[in-house]
Order: structure tokens, then sequence, then C-alpha cells
């Protein structure tokens, strides 16, 4: 996830790119806050109301200079006058307060509200999503447009009513200090633009360094990462000398980085925190010349003093929202593009046919598929599996299996010819009926972060009764007995970790507990204990009446089936018993292999 | 993980919520034991903090400057002094330039001292961790230890940043403004603190609910993940099992849990924000108020109470920032607090300088009442003796936790016994030098863990100076030569990250080429467990046989054949050797391995093949 979050902060220095995004930007904003226009409108509200009440404060304190305090000390003032003063100065404060909440909660309300339904939809999008679609995008990805994605595109939508409010803010202040005096606004306009314009420079300057910073932290986690992982290697090899220099290295490089970072700090900062004060000496010169020639009065300086004080604020931040916006608006195309792919076809109801009781036959006709049209997995394959007839699957890596296999449970969909089940063409079998006759039981396999019943279960409508049974026959109900919750232990990344051979033999209970007519392991006990898997084999010959396909790897499943199909270059090259096989060469030295290199 | 002998394990293990709420009053103490780790950092620091002094003083002189020259230049009793506000603003305006340029040095300064500190006290730690023996380096506390290097450094850094040096500008503006407030009205200072008192407990309450909500939201964030994740990785079972409506409900549930945990922390920070506006409203309406009504009975004058109003200004902002940093600073404690913890965990296996040299040639091995235990844990070893002549092919067989990978571990010093002795040719394993140990006694994990860089650099890994013709010999002796010519790049290859660009199988072949390099008199081999491709099987058996000749050599066994083969058979059961011999004795003894034996031939046709593992 790192690398994903990493390449969405494409830099972003040119002037020419910024002006280009800033379009997008907003109309980025206006598609998200169509949805949700209540709420980003208090969270407007608020912001203007900030910028309102940041211009009154300071209006509050120009008006209690001149009549609360001077009067004060020179011709005395009522108390209701002093409690007036108190109280505009204090409500000042609580109405920033107030609209600082609106402004912030409500933006955060949208922002989140936002990315759930965006959440909603991507996940939707991989739901329905034809199995293509996931086998040709790694996971890594399709995880990253759920989350970095989002966050990317939903962030820019917090700071835009801050943005709003401080343009408001903005022109308030100029206002105010036009009314005030016209010559000391021209300090102001002289004097912002060229602070924006510093801050301007400084985020660039910094952005290529701070990468590098972030860049060289990277290197340091990964040779942490690295050298720890392999703790037992660098002791055996007695190379912590060597990690240590490496490490060392990384340290010095990240610190030099950070050094370079910090002195463009160090030359920036503190003159961006210096202007204003230069510019309000320049104002008290100017201001003072003005009040000798008696144009204003000490409390229009004062006021205005006031305003530059608020200028200088918002001229530091008004950043914020153009620098998110080049990683929202990558980020929300790559969304776009996610979202509109079409979901998988599924058959009318109408012309899906029904499929026939008990176990059922098997057929391949003249089938062929490629993942890749020009590369064909299966070429003009023909195969069929009698009803309740047991037959190992057996060839070299790609020669085809595991696309047997997905075929038959229609995973994917032929190119050319008719694969049936039960005589029903699978692409015109009700796919609720199909998904009941055929259980594909695969070599990775996956478990939902539940309890194990509901692993095995899967909301197929069994009792308690047959997922014991189930287990009992994956040789999986010892170990489950065996937990301290047993078969409502929640497994997974908050639960408990199950090896790889008890996750295969949870995976089969599944399949086995919805009495399916046609079985399918697709190399599922690969991870199971030699004997262990014997004893599983001879226990579904004796219970199950169900036609099974095994893709298998150890000869002793191989010896179990009826009959073997042996497939080399997209067909079935040889098909009979495993003797009779032994005299093709080519599933000889397969067989072979397998002997020699077969462990758990 | 935790056990309650362990005084060190806390030091080694995350907790959960303990980095959160930290007990502010441990942060004295972290810092003198920082200082003990890291005397660099008192190097030119007084200079540094007096600078740091002078920055914060100009910050509040300009302000009362200013306040000055309108006073007494502009809206004093003499009028307008042209002569007066020129040469205040003068005056002024250096300050201005000085203060800017003063606070540029003392960052500098204080980022230079603090940016070398973290760096020696990441190597340090880098050190120390890798020092340790293997019995701290579990795969439960591995991530503990990454932490340290890492994240708990870089919470640090981030501290040095800007934390550090706003505590000490900000401290010294906020009591600079008060003392200067005083000077105009102590009793207006007064008001002032009072009004803004409140300020600092609250924000640190809120911080520390709003800590606790975002706690909460990172777990729903963490639930989201795996329930979208189920989407794409469990792809092919949903199809196949038809679980589309099961998976939507359970991500609609996630993803509103994680909503509704969003909008509960976004009220924390909602609340924690503003607040700094609103008690600054207060305190500048106390200020107006009390200064106006009663100002003029203590002598106060006009000038001097908007003077307050605007040091009352200037204080707000510093506050904030002080609250503002207060959470980062505890988490900078803490995570300098467990760093140090690493730092204090004793090294247990010290080498020896310069060491008893082993001879050269094939090593016995004799292990008298041997015991291990790792710390504050039960025994893992109990009572160990066995005599293995030199050359002997040896096998351990035994189930899962049964002591035969720690057996082995202890015979290369991973870790020491924590009872009785190992002795190699006789000699006491921990009087043998570290590199003469190394060069005699190699093991060979079953991860075959690589390096990023390529197969060479891998496999010169193997022996201190051996270059690339060592490589090639290496692979010759082994005959691997073809499995490498098939390579891509042949020895030039880049294996990956942890060697991700090759199979276990091969990663295992780099391995044994670089123990080849070492000569070993004593080899020490973990089996893998995982299934390995019949090719590689094939080249893995032809090289683990020519690298075992002329050597002793221990395994540790998964497979039937491995047992059979071996001229000496150690049966681990609970920590002790319940069965030693041969093969054809054990067998014939009917004890435990017989049993082993018999369940696996009863139960397969196939042969030569077994997993005593489970």
């Amino acid at each position: 996830m790192g690398k994903t979050r990493a390449r969405n902060l494409a830099p972003v220095s040119d002037p020419a790119a910024t002006r280009a995004i800033f379009v997008p930007g907003l109309r980025l904003v206006w598609r998200y806050v169509r949805r949700e226009p209540a709420t980003y409108a208090v969270s407007l509200v608020g912001a203007t109301l900030f910028a309102a009440a940041a211009v009154g404060t300071t209006m509050v304190l120009g008006w209690a200079t001149d009549e609360v305090i001077v009067p004060a000390f020179s011709s005395g003032v009522t108390e209701q006058r002093v409690r007036a003063g108190a109280l505009a100065l204090f409500a000042m404060g609580v109405l920033r307060g107030i609209s600082i909440m609106l402004r912030r909660f409500f933006a955060f309300m949208t922002t989140f509200r936002t990315a759930a339904r965006l959440r909603r939809e991507v996940a939707d999008t991989y739901l329905d999503a034809p199995l293509s679609f996931h086998r040709s995008r790694p996971t890594g990805e399709l995880l990253a447009h759920a989350d970095a994605d989002i966050l990317a595109a939903t962030e820019v939508l917090n700071p835009f009513p801050f943005s709003v409010g401080v343009i408001v803010l903005i022109v308030f202040a100029v206002v105010s200090l036009v009314i005030v005096d016209p010559v000391l606004t021209l300090i102001a306009v002289l004097l912002f633009p060229t602070l924006a314009l510093i801050n301007r420079r400084y985020s660039r300057l910094v952005h290529a360094p701070a990468a590098v910073v972030q860049h060289r932290i990277g290197t340091v986690s990964a040779i942490a990462h690295e050298s720890f992982d392999g703790a037992l290697i660098v002791k055996t090899l007695g190379r912590e000398q060597h990690e240590v220099d490496r490490m060392e290295a990384a340290a010095e490089d990240l610190r030099a980085a950070r050094l370079d970072v910090a002195r463009i700090r160090a030359a920036f900062e503190p003159a961006i925190d210096a202007l204003p004060n230069v510019g309000i000496i320049v104002l008290l010169l100017i201001g003072s010349w003005q009040i000798s020639l008696g144009r204003i009065e000490a409390g229009d300086l004062v006021q205005a003093m006031a305003l530059f004080g608020i200028l200088a604020f918002p001229v530091r931040v008004v950043g914020f929202f153009l620098q998110e916006i080049p990683r929202a608006v990558v980020a929300a195309e790559r969304l776009d593009e996610v979202r509109a792919t079409p979901p998988a076809p599924t058959p009318h109801a109408a012309e899906a046919e029904v499929l026939p009781a008990g176990p059922l036959p098997v057929r391949f006709d003249h089938v062929r598929f490629g993942y890749d049209p020009d590369v064909p997995v299966l070429a003009d394959l023909d195969l069929t599996v009698a009803p309740g007839e047991i037959v190992a699957i057996v060839g070299s890596t790609g020669s085809g299996k595991t696309t047997v296999c997905d075929l038959l449970a229609h995973q994917v969909v032929a190119d050319a010819g008719v694969v049936s089940v039960g005589g029903v063409d699978v692409t015109r079998a009700d796919p609720e009926a199909l998904r009941r006759a055929v259980a594909l039981v695969f070599q990775e396999t996956f478990l939902f972060a539940e309890s194990l019943a509901e692993n095995i279960a899967l909301g197929a409508d069994v009792d308690d009764e047959a997922i014991r049974a189930a287990a009992a026959v994956a040789r999986v109900d010892e170990f489950i007995g065996g937990l301290p919750a047993a078969y409502e232990t929640v497994v997974g990344e908050r639960g408990v970790t199950l090896s790889g051979g008890q996750r295969q033999r949870v995976a089969l209970a599944r399949a086995l507990v919805r009495s399916p007519q046609v079985l399918v392991l697709d190399d599922a006990t690969s991870a199971v204990d030699p004997v262990v898997e014997a004893e599983i084999l001879a226990r579904l010959r004796s219970t199950l009446r169900t036609t099974t396909l095994i893709v298998a790897h150890r000869v002793s499943t191989i010896e179990l089936a009826d009959r073997v199909l042996y497939l080399d270059g997209g067909r079935v090259a040889a098909s009979g018993t495993h003797r009779q096989l032994l005299a093709v060469p080519g599933y000889e030295r397969i067989v072979r292999a397998y002997e020699r290199g077969a462990v758990a | 993980m935790t056990t309650p002998v362990d005084p060190f394990a806390a030091a080694l293990d995350d907790d959960v919520d303990g980095s959160v709420v930290t007990d502010g009053s441990g942060a004295i103490d972290v810092l003198r034991r920082g200082l003990a780790v890291s005397p660099e950092l008192r190097d030119g620091i007084r200079f540094t903090v007096l600078m740091a002094l002078c920055a914060a003083a100009g910050r509040i002189v300009v302000p009362v400057l200013i306040q000055q020259i309108l006073d007494r230049g502009v809206t004093g009793e003499g009028g307008f002094q042209p002569a007066f506000v020129l040469g205040a603003c003068a005056v002024a305006t250096v300050v201005v330039v000085g203060v800017a340029l003063l606070f540029r040095a003392t960052y500098l300064r204080l980022v230079t001292a603090s940016e070398l500190l973290l760096k020696n006290l990441r190597v340090k730690a880098f050190t120390h961790i890798h020092a340790l023996s293997l019995a701290d380096h579990t795969e439960a506390r591995r991530g503990a230890l990454t932490a340290r290097v890492t994240s708990d450094i870089e919470t640090l850094a981030r501290f040095a940043q800007w934390g550090a040096i706003a505590w000490i500008v900000n401290t010294i503006v906020v009591v600079g403004v008060l003392a200067v407030m005083a000077v105009y009205s102590w009793q207006l200072a007064l008001v002032t603190i009072v009004a803004l008192a409140p300020l600092l407990p609250l924000m640190r309450y809120f911080q520390r609910r709003q800590l606790r909500a975002y706690d909460d939201v990172r777990t729903r964030v963490g639930d989201t993940l795996t329930a979208i994740s189920e989407t794409v990785m469990g792809a092919p079972v949903v199809r196949a099992y038809g679980l589309q409506p099961r998976v939507r409900r359970r991500l609609d549930e996630t993803i509103g849990a994680q909503y509704r945990a969003e909008t509960r922390a976004a009220r924390y920070v909602t609340l924690l924000f503003p607040m700094s506006d609103v008690f600054g409203g207060l305190a500048l309406a106390a200020v107006l108020g009390i200064g106006a009504w009663w100002g003029p009975g203590w002598g106060l004058d006009a000038g001097s109470l908007v003077a307050c109003l605007f040091l009352v200004n200037l204080a707000l902002l510093p506050i904030a920032e002080l609250g503002e940093i207060l959470d980062q600073t505890q988490t900078a404690v803490a995570g300098w607090r467990k760093v140090l913890d690493v730092l204090d965990l004793p090294v247990e296996v010290v080498e020896p300088d310069p060491g008893v040299q082993l001879p050269a040639g094939a090593v016995g091995v004799v292990a008298r009442d041997v015991g291990f235990a790792y710390r504050g844990g039960a025994p893992v070893l109990v009572d160990v003796d066995v005599d293995i002549p030199p050359g002997t092919n040896v096998a351990v067989v035994g189930e899962t936790g049964s002591g035969k990978t720690t057996f082995a571990k202890l015979l290369c010093r991973l870790a020491d016994p924590t009872s009785g002795v190992l002795e190699l040719d006789g000699i006491d394993l921990r009087t043998v030098g570290p590199a003469s140990r190394r060069h005699a006694v190699r093991m060979v994990p079953q991860d075959g863990f690589l390096f990023e860089g390529t197969v060479t650099d891998n496999i010169v890994m193997g022996r201190d100076g051996a270059v690339r013709s060592d490589a090639e010999d290496a692979v010759t002796a082994l005959g691997l030569a073809r499995w490498v010519d098939g390579l891509s790049d042949g020895l030039d290859t880049e294996v990956g990250e942890r060697g991700a660009n090759l199979s276990v199988g091969e990663r295992q072949l780099v391995a044994l080429c670089r123990a080849q390099l070492a000569d070993p008199g004593l080899l020490i081999l973990d089996e893998a467990t995982s299934a390995v491709d019949p090719e590689t099987e094939q080249a893995l058996a032809v090289a683990l046989a020519r690298l075992a000749a002329g050597r002793t050599t221990v395994s540790v066994a998964h497979r039937l054949s491995t047992a059979q083969a071996a001229d000496l058979v150690l049966v681990f059961d609970a920590g002790r050797i319940v069965e030693q011999g041969s093969h054809d004795a054990l067998v014939a003894a009917g004890g435990r391995y017989a049993a082993l034996y018999e369940s696996w031939l009863g139960n397969t046709r196939a042969d030569g093949t077994a997993d005593f593992s489970g």
C-alpha cells in the first residue's frame, strides 16, 4: 500500500499544470458535493461566518479603543458601555468558535459521507465484475483504489470551505482597509502578494527535498524490515557489522536530506514570520504621517493594523486546497475508470435451464480457451466424466488443469465449444442451480473473517449437524473441536490463524456441506499432510455420491482415482488408470518427479 | 506475549494503548535516560537555548515597541513626533531583522543537533537489536523490533523538527508576554492567566478523547479494508458460491461503522480547534472590561490598556500551539522510552575476544545436560545429552514444538543454553571465536532468506572477502551450473525483495552455495516443509549430497527419506531426546520412532516421503 500512496504524490511544480488542474479540481468538488448539498452548504456558511467574525473582531477592537478605552481614562465611561464592549469582544470570540465548528464538522461529514459512498460503489463494482477483471489486476492495486484513492479524492473536500472562507476574508479585509484609508490599503496590496509569492516559492523549493526525505524514510524502513526478517541469516553469516553499515549509510542519507529541508525552512520561515512585522512598521510610518496631516485618526490606524494581522494568517494557509487538487483529480480519474467496469453478464431467468438430480455427468466438447486469445490455454479439448466417477487431472504447470475446473464451474467462459454439466450447457444453466450443483475448491483458500461455522455454511441453509458431518469428512472436526470457541471461533486477522492445511480442510468442508452433485478439487489438499489426505479421500469415497474431479500432485492421490486424464498441449493427451498411463512417457516423467519431490 | 516474570518483555512488545496515554511524569525520567544514551545532545545546548530565549524575547519586543511608538510618537500628549517615530521605527526594523536571523540560527542548530542524535540513536538501537540473541527475535516480536528503529524514531524526528522548538519558543513567549503585561498592570496579567488557564487542561482532555476516537477509527478502517479485500481476494469463492448478497451486507455494515466512527472522532477535532478563539475572546473581554472600569483607579492609562489587549492576542497563538503539541510530545516521549528500553535489554550471547580457533575438518559435537528456555518462558530443551562423532550424518525428528529446531539453533550459537554445555571438538562453544565459529558451523535455514541484490551478491555473503569466482566455484562444486544457466541473467539475476524472484527451492539452492563457500566442519540443515517443484527438488538433492560429503551434518528432518539415510536419528519429544540410534535399530526397537514409521507405511502406497512435523 505504501508504494501506491507514494505513486499518488506526483510532483506538481509546473505553474501551467497547476492552472490546468484548478478547473478540474473545482469540477471534482462540485461533482462530489452535489450529492451532499445540505452538509456542505452549512460548512460554507460556517467558513463565511468565520471571515465575518475575524473582521468583526478588529472592528470591535477599534470601536472599543475609541469609545470605551479612551473615554474611560479621560471623560469617563458608563458601566453599560464597558459591559457592551466586553460582551462584544467575547461574542466575537464565541462567534469565531462556532463558525469554525460549523465549517469543520460539516466539511468532515461531507468528506466521510462521500468516501463511504465511493467505497460502497467501488466494492459493488468488485463484487459484480467478472472474474477475469480480478485475474487481470493485482490485488494491491484494487485495494489501493478502495483505500488510498478514495482518501486522496475526498480529502480535497475538507480544505475547500476554508479556502472559500479565506477568500471572503481577504475581500472583507481589503474592503475594510479601503474604507479606513486607501493609502494604507496600498501597503497591504503590495505586501501580501509578496508574502504569497514567497510562500509559493517556499513550497516549491521544499517539495523535492521533502519527497527525498519520504523516500529515504522508506529506505531506512525497508532495511530494518529486511535485516530483522533475515536476522537468522545475518547471525549465521556473521553479517551484523555489514548490516549496521548499511543502516548507518541509509540513516546518514536521511539525516542529510532532513537537513536540506531544514535549511530551506530556516531560510523561509523566519522571513515569512518577519514580513508582516515589517509591513506593520511601514504602516506605522505612513499612518502616523497621515495622522499628522489630519487625514485619519489614531483609531483608524489601530484598526488598520489589526486588519493587517488578519491578512497575514490566511495567506499562509490558502495553499492547502491547491496542494490537494492534483492528487485528488488523478485519484478520482482512477476511481471513475474502475467504477466504469461493466458487471459480469448473467443469463435471463426465463431461458435458464434446470439441472437433473443425483451425480451429474460432465462433458467438454471442442473447448477452446485463452486469457490472451493468441495464446490458447486449452485448444480443442474434449473430455467426458461419467456420473459418480472419480477422475484425477494430471499435467505439467500451465497445461490448463485449473482452467478446466474454472470452466466447469462457469467461473470463466469458453472462447469456443461447449461445457456441459448434467447435459446442460453451463452458459444456459440457471446460475443459482449450477452453483448448488458444482462445488469448486481452490488451492488458495479464502476464509472470511467470521466464525468457522459461518465459513463452512457460507449462507447455505444447513444445520449444525450437517456442518459437523462435513467437517468430519474433511478431517477438520478434531482441530475445530480443540479450539476454545470450537465452531464459533473467528478466523482471520482479529481471530485465530490457521495453517495452510487447516484452511484447505475448512474449504473442503465448505464444499461438502452443500452435498454437491459435482465436486471439483483444484489442488485443494496440497498443503494437507499426506497421511491425512489419504484418509480424507477414503472418507469421500465412502460417504459421498458425487462426480469428482481432482487436480493432484501426489501419487497417492492420483492412485485413488477411477481414471486419470493426462493434459498436455491444451488437450487430453491420454486417459486411463494410473498404471496404464505410466506407459505414456510424458506422464511417467511428471509422476516420477512428483514422487521425488512430494513433501507435505 | 508479555509474561509477568519478564521485566524486558515490554520493550519488545507493542503495547496497544500505552503509547497513547502515557503518564507525563515519566517524561523527565525519559529525558535523563535519553541524555545518558546520547550525550551529544548536551553539546552546545545551553547556547542554543540562550539563542532561543533571545529570539523569543524579540517576538515580544516588536509588538511592544510598535505599541510604544503609537503611544508616544503619535497619540501621546506631545502630538505627532516625527523624529521619535522615525528613530523608533528604525530600531524596530533592526530588531525584526535581528530576531529573524537569530531564529534562523537557533532552528538550524537545534535541527542539526537533533538529527545527529536521531541518526546515532537509530544506528545504536539497530546494532543492539542485531546483538540480541535469536531468542529475542521471535516471529511475534519482529514487528515491534522493526518499529523501534523506524516508527518510534520517526515520532521523535517529527517532534525534533517542530515540537521541540515550539516548546522552547512558545513557553518563553507566553511567559514573556505575561511578564510584560505585569509591568503595565499585574492585575490584568492575573486576569489573563485566570481567563486562559482552563485552555490547556481542556485541550488535553479533548485530545485524549480524540486519540481514543481515532483508535476506534483505525480499527474500523481495518475492518472495512478486510471486507473490501474479501471482494478482491475472495473473488473466486464469492462467485463459485454465489456469496454476493452476504458480502454486500457485511460491506455495508463495516463501511457504515467506519463512517460513524469517523464522525464521532470529528466531533472532538471540531471542539478542540476553536477553543483558543473562545477563550481568547473571554480573555480580551475580561481585560477590556476590568481594565476600563477599574484601570483608572489603578493608575493605568489608555495606551497601557490597549497594549494589554494587544499582548493578550499575542499570547493566544503560542498557547494554542502548545496545546496542539501536547499530544505530539507524549507520543515522542513514549517512542523515545521504547527505544531506550530496547537499548537496556542485556545482550545474552557475548562473543569471546579473540576466542579459541576450531580446527579444520569435520567437527564432533557433544551436548551435556543442555537445557534451554526463552526469556521468562517455559523450558524448551531439558537435559539433552548426545555425542556426535565427526563426520556423522544426523537426522533430528520430532513434532512441531518438540525442541528440534531450538537444538539446531543452539549448535550455531544463535542463543546459549540456559544450562549444561555444548562442545565442538571438545571446546566449549561459548569460548570459540566468532569468526572461527562462523566458518566451522554453518546453518542453512528452511526459508533460505535472500537479500535484495543478485544471486552472486547473495552467494558471496557466505564468506568474508569472497568474490564472483568463488561463487562460480561453489555453483560448480554443487553441480548447479545447469540451474544457474537457466536463470534469466545467470549469476547476475536479481533475486528481488527477500528473494521473491526465485522459488522457495531456488532460494535454498543459493543458501547451499553460501554454505559451500564457508567450507564448514558442521553443517546444520533445516529441511523445508513447503513443496518444491520437481526439477528443483532434484537439484537440491544433488547439491545437498555434495555439500554434506566429508562434514558432520545435523538435519532437522521433515522427510522419512532423510531419516532413513542418516547414521544417527535423534527423536525429540517435549524438549528431550527420547530415542537415538540408526533408522533400522529404532524401527526394530519398536518405540516412538517405529510407531511414526508404521503409521506412515500403513497409510500410503507411495514411497519415501513423510512429514513428521504434522
